[in-house]
């Protein structure tokens, strides 16, 4: 255990993360909407967590930098590799994680990783927003519900219906089509978070699933997303933290405290 | 509210029909319809010759939209529907057209309407729809022989531009003279691979304090570059052709031929007529070959 108070960064498409650690322990955290200025965003993150942790900017001893805004983290010591942090966290919380899987707004990234926490092989989807949080919140919106709730109304439907689109921008057409005709909104919530689920599904088959599963980031919060994931990974159960989407942010921390 | 689906089209209506010709004397009326995921065209030919079309955005009903096409051809051609000998019908996915005899795939029928509408020398077909991306090669009869095409992803597409229109609150038809107005040299573009990242970007650069201008011109540069990548794979054989509604776009044509190298053919015809116009070539053809039509008359009561 190096004993020394990190922060880990993790500037994401949608929000931007900060952890304090001291000892192997998160001590504070802090999020704020990245927004279009992502320096202003980093700094505000920075100093909430900082804030919440009770320390100054003059006792963190070093800084991880990660996330799609990473290299505006001009403070870091180095910028750091997603897939890395995003494994350091996996393994923080669940010491048997075999695969961690890290869902965002914009991007998706899955990881193979053994026993002592090397990645063996990994996947991103940077480039296509199907199976990222910002499908689901664009659905949200055409069909005019709070975003926390639509995971809970999928989860009521009993008829699955199949999407034919597999682009978020072609998924809306169909979906106004479905309000258009009739469809329930539990039956669209769930056809929705399916295809959402089946993208993030042939990302983590193409690294391959090894338990125990971890899913971090803030798709996680959305139990018709995990349910769906795991369902069609045919596993018991997927491991997931308190606050799953610090989780790229604290492996940051803690590799950075290791020295990288 | 979810707005409706012509709203968001940004299309007009749009029928059209030949003052010379005199359909009484034709031996074969045809008729071809093309259904899109965005709008749908009907186009009716008297002996192989385009006597009337119509244009229009595709409503919900895309069975609906079909015959509707179909009706306002008719209207604007003055012929009943019973005199029509054959029907083909085409479009995206199942295509569902009611009144067709038969439906023909949108491939074979882009290749053979471009071959019509620009000429035998064509040997590369681009058609650029609402939400897809078709590259065509075929020989001097508009017989395809190879095609690869985009129909799951949203960047390059229509209703990408469309998305891109909406967010900066301008006429889709706008968007080509617009991405030219600004001053200094050609942003570069945004992110090509996804129009949500895309769309992401842009609203980042108005925040900045952007003109619209620009931000149109990088976009338009995006989906160029885009199309170029499918184009580049299939291998570009001239003369060249583009088909659907993008081809009405200057702000993405006059960035991708230079990409391309080469020129493309033009065509009195209206571009987005391409899937109808084969569609009734062809049914003029199963007419000629003696094909009964197996349709109901719909236009009865």
């Amino acid at each position: 255990m190096v004993e020394m108070i990190t922060a880990g960064i993790d500037c994401g498409a949608r929000n931007t993360k900060t952890v304090i650690m001291k000892d192997g322990s998160v001590i504070g955290r802090g999020s704020v909407l990245t927004g279009f200025d992502q320096e202003k965003a980093i700094y505000e993150s920075f100093e909430s967590a900082l804030e919440d942790a009770g320390v100054t900017r003059q006792e963190i001893e070093r800084i991880g930098g990660t996330g799609s805004g990473k290299d505006f983290i001009r403070t870091a010591d180095s910028p750091l590799d997603d897939i890395r942090a995003v494994s350091r966290g996996g393994g923080y919380f669940f010491a048997d994680a075999g695969t961690v899987i890290d869902v965002g707004a914009e991007e998706g990234r899955a990881v193979r990783i053994d026993q002592k926490g090397n990645v063996i092989d990994s996947e991103i989807n940077e480039r296509c927003a199907a199976g990222t949080g910002t499908f689901i919140e664009d659905m949200a919106r055409i069909l005019e519900i709070p975003l926390g709730e639509m995971g809970p109304l999928a989860l009521q439907s009993d008829r699955g219906i199949a999407m034919n689109a597999q682009c978020a921008v072609f998924a809306e057409s169909e979906v106004v089509g479905l309000i258009h005709a009739g469809t329930a909104r539990e039956d669209i919530s769930r056809a929705v978070h399916e295809a959402v689920a089946a993208r993030i599904v042939s990302m983590i088959l193409r690294v391959g699933v090894s338990e125990d599963v971890v899913m971090l980031g803030g798709v996680a919060f959305n139990p018709a997303i995990v349910e769906a994931v795991r369902r069609a990974l045919k596993v018991e159960k997927i491991y997931i933290p308190d606050n799953p989407q610090f989780g790229a942010a604290i492996g940051a921390a803690l590799l950075a405290a290791e020295g990288m | 509210m979810a707005k409706k689906k012509q709203e968001s089209a940004g299309l007009k209506d749009c029928i059209w029909k030949s003052g010379d010709i005199k359909w009484k004397d034709a031996r074969f009326i045809s008729a071809g319809v093309d259904v899109g995921s965005v709008s749908s065209q009907a186009v009716i030919m008297a002996d192989g010759e385009i006597l009337a079309y119509s244009n229009m955005a595709t409503g919900f009903d895309s069975a609906e939209s079909g015959s509707n096409a179909l009706k306002f051809a008719l209207e604007a051609a003055a012929i009943p529907e019973e005199r029509i000998g054959y029907c083909v019908g085409t479009g995206y996915g199942r295509v569902n057209v009611p009144a067709a005899d038969r439906t023909i795939t949108e491939i074979a029928c882009h290749a053979r309407g471009a071959n019509f509408m620009y000429g035998p020398q064509v040997r590369t077909v681009l058609d650029v729809g609402g939400q897809d991306i078709k590259a065509i090669l075929c020989d001097e009869k508009g017989k395809v022989s190879n095609f690869l095409m985009n129909d799951k992803c949203a960047a390059g597409t229509g209703r990408g531009m469309e998305v891109f229109a909406d967010l900066l609150e301008i006429p889709v038809t706008e968007v080509g003279e617009r991405s030219f107005q600004y001053e200094g040299e050609e942003p570069d573009a945004v992110t090509n691979t996804c129009v949500v990242y895309a769309k992401s970007e842009a609203a980042g650069l108005l925040r900045k304090g952007w003109a619209k201008e620009p931000v149109l011109a990088a976009y338009c540069r995006a989906t160029s570059e885009r199309i170029f990548s499918l184009l580049e794979r299939l291998g570009v054989v001239p003369e060249f052709a583009v088909t659907g509604g993008m081809a009405k776009n200057r702000g993405v044509m006059d960035r991708l031929m230079p990409l391309l190298k080469l020129g493309r053919l033009k065509s009195e015809w209206d571009p987005q007529i391409a899937g109808a116009v084969g569609a009734a070539l062809f049914a003029y053809a199963l007419a000629k070959k003696g094909k009964k039509k197996k349709r109901k008359i719909l236009s009865a009561g």
